[in-house]
């Protein structure tokens, strides 16, 4: 029987060695004779073991982890091919404790299969959630949708049935479906570990969503710093054309649906919904004010759902085995499960799929196991660039869009970057500015000047000229720029700035101060 | 012999031409231009504004507004140095500076024998493999000083 080996082709394994160790592998292969196939899988996202190396035996998986290069020739010949036991043996993949705590609806087949097989797909629960939405009115879909309570996971929470039923309800020849994977915060990667790793999850979630309103016509806008989730993403969408899952008969039955994939061009601001649909357009990617909601006067003024890439890829899930289903996880308005990505300083950082409810602190100490470099965690940041920076005294709020609004932070796409005790404070709130003056796109005024304001006057701060003028003056700026700015990108900056300098005064203390106090 | 003018329009015809049909084409048209030259060459944007009928100021506002578009060729190689939060809580700063040192340039230049060009770049989804860095499209995770001194050597090749 030929044995299969899996080897990531995520980009984060990528980044870690897998090209080298596939390499290394596939001349093991070769050079002993072995009746043995390669499937590049995507990640199961514990990054500090990749890459992992999986090989399927007669009582399952068996994985290695993290493999270098120059391990490869050690584990053939510790039996590596049928699973034979190394220092690198991590066992069964599912009993590691970091994957054996979440549960996996979303995620479920990301780092199991191979990325671009569409009979893995389906012998993994692929289409069933698409066939259920054949037989269904567009009304039943969006009603199912609704009562899942799934909302928006690319940072706003917007309940995602009620956007669908204004496209539904929206009258017009022409509707489309965009799918934001624009995933421009830091700490965050979970929609390019899915666009890797199972492709057709997205797919299927689009195709759902034009049945449910519709529209003919889907794109999903994809940044560029991601090239190898593009690549993915068309091979996949070709497959599922010829495959006859898009196309003028979606599945045989008489729904017309294609998708087209759209590379970005650098702009962080793009990942903002009416920028993104400017972009699209052919326009810089300048933000819109609102209303006309997207759902009304979207893509080239037509009805349009725009979805982040999880709110998308979850809803097969959702229709195969039922909105209850779903819902029964969470906790709250909440509903349902969250993938958060642990990131930074970081012991154990990457991908946990759970439901709403833990704690920042279960997550941070306990899943991600503290920080990389073993000094204490200062701080967190949660909802990446415009997410707030929590101290450990808020470590007991639970993971839940309400919760952490109460907190004056934000969930945001759900990444989480921990900070050790060398962190300067001052410096990320700066940095917050700074990267808001690069980002902005320049429309509104409290957003393109106030950053460069707020830069200036964080640097009065940091050389000690009149530090109480200073402080008051940032605060005021970031009431005016949270209040004044048209979208989240000047309006969120404040977040990071104000979390910084309330949990953390003493970094924003005039220097011989704080030498004084030391 | 042809003027390099009319050859840059040539080539860049060809690109819209084959282009121009798609809903909303601008983008995957500077994309396909900049594939094709290396950078956007002012030449093509008459061309583009004129099949797509906008004026060469909206061109030009769509090329400048974004960070991926050049207005002149890179280095052979391009290396992006990822300067976002999850980086710096493991040390991107430190990352920046011996790169530049090693390379001998800042961020947005190209050493003087062409070989490479530093940019910094926000984000590259690689924020477990902290701190990373992507060169020609090869994403690098987890860099120290002993990675970075073969990048810089391997990109002198």
């Amino acid at each position: 029987m030929t044995v299969t080996i899996y080897i990531p082709g995520d980009s984060g394994a990528l980044a870690l060695g897998a090209e080298k160790v596939a390499r290394a592998v596939a001349g093991e292969i070769q050079g002993r004779g072995l009746d043995a196939r390669i499937v590049r899988n995507g990640s199961r996202g514990l990054y500090w073991l990749e890459p992992m190396v999986e090989v399927e035996t007669e009582t399952g998986r068996v994985a290695y982890g993290p493999v270098k290069a120059s391990d490869v020739v050690a584990l053939f010949d510790a039996g590596l091919a049928s699973g034979g036991s190394h220092p690198l043996s991590l066992g069964n993949p599912e009993d590691i404790p970091f994957l054996k705590r979440q549960t996996r609806l979303t995620f479920a087949r990301c780092g199991v299969v191979a990325p671009l097989s569409l009979n893995d797909y389906q012998s993994h629960g692929g289409l069933a959630g698409l066939r259920k939405a054949v037989g269904m009115t567009p009304a039943d879909v969006v009603q199912t949708v609704t009562e899942s309570g799934l909302r928006g996971r690319g940072g706003a929470g917007f309940p995602t049935g009620i956007k669908w039923k204004t496209v539904l309800d929206t009258a017009a020849d022409r509707k489309y479906i965009v799918c934001n994977a624009d995933e421009g915060d830091s700490a965050t990667f979970a929609d390019r570990m899915i666009m890797e790793g199972d492709p057709f999850v997205l797919i299927e979630g689009m195709t759902i969503a034009g049945l449910a309103t519709g529209a003919t016509k889907g794109f999903v806008y994809i940044r560029s710093e991601y090239p190898h989730a593009i690549a993915v993403m068309t091979a996949a969408v070709d497959i599922a054309r010829k495959a006859g899952i898009l196309g003028t008969t979606v599945l045989g039955s008489p729904n017309a649906f294609d998708i087209e994939i759209r590379s970005g061009a650098g702009a962080y601001v793009c990942g903002e919904e009416t920028s993104l649909l400017n972009s699209l357009e052919g326009k810089r990617g300048v933000v819109r004010a609102k209303p006309p909601l997207p759902a009304i006067q979207g893509l080239f003024g037509k009805p349009t759902v725009i979805n982040n890439v999880i709110s998308l890829a979850s809803v097969p899930v959702i229709l195969d085995k039922g909105p209850e289903h779903y819902k029964d996880f969470g906790m709250g308005r909440s509903r349902g499960t969250i993938p958060v990505q642990i990131a930074g300083n970081v012991k154990h950082g990457g991908l946990f799929e759970a439901a709403f409810g833990m704690t920042l602190g279960e997550l941070v100490d306990d899943i991600g196991g503290g920080t990389a470099t073993g000094r204490p965690v200062k701080a967190v940041q949660v909802g990446g660039p415009l997410g707030a920076y929590f101290p450990r005294e808020l470590f007991d709020t639970p993971f839940d869009y309400e919760a952490f609004a109460g907190k004056d932070g934000l969930i945001g796409h759900a990444g989480i970057t921990v900070f050790d005790d060398s962190a300067d404070m001052l410096k990320q709130a700066r940095f917050a500015m700074e990267f808001c003056a690069i980002e902005s796109c320049g429309k509104c005024t409290p957003c393109r000047i106030g950053s460069t304001r707020g830069v200036e006057t964080l640097d009065k701060l940091a050389a000690g000229i009149e530090p109480d003028k200073q402080i008051a003056l940032v605060t005021d700026l970031c009431n005016t720029m949270k209040y004044g700015s048209l979208c989240a990108l000047g309006g969120f900056t404040p977040y990071p700035v104000m979390s910084a300098l309330t949990h953390f005064p003493q970094d924003f203390a005039p220097k011989p101060m704080q030498e004084a106090a030391e | 012999m042809q003027h390099a003018g009319t050859d840059i329009a040539d080539r860049a015809t060809v690109i819209v031409n084959d282009l121009m049909g798609l809903e909303g084409p601008l983008l995957p048209i500077l994309h396909g231009i900049q594939h094709e030259f290396g950078y956007v060459p002012s030449e093509t944007l008459p061309v583009i504004a004129e099949a797509l009928n906008l004026s060469n100021a909206e061109v030009h506002g769509v090329v400048t507004f974004y960070h991926d578009y050049r207005n002149h060729p890179a280095g052979r190689h391009v290396l992006k140095i990822c300067q976002a939060e999850a980086c710096q809580s493991m040390g991107s700063d430190h990352v920046a500076a011996k790169i530049k040192q090693l390379l001998g340039i800042g961020f947005h230049e190209t050493t003087r024998d062409g070989a490479v060009t530093l940019e910094p770049v926000y984000c590259l989804g690689l924020c477990a493999c902290a701190p990373a860095a992507m060169l020609d499209g090869v994403p690098i995770g987890r860099l120290d000083d002993e990675a970075l001194e073969e990048i810089s050597a391997a990109v002198r090749l």
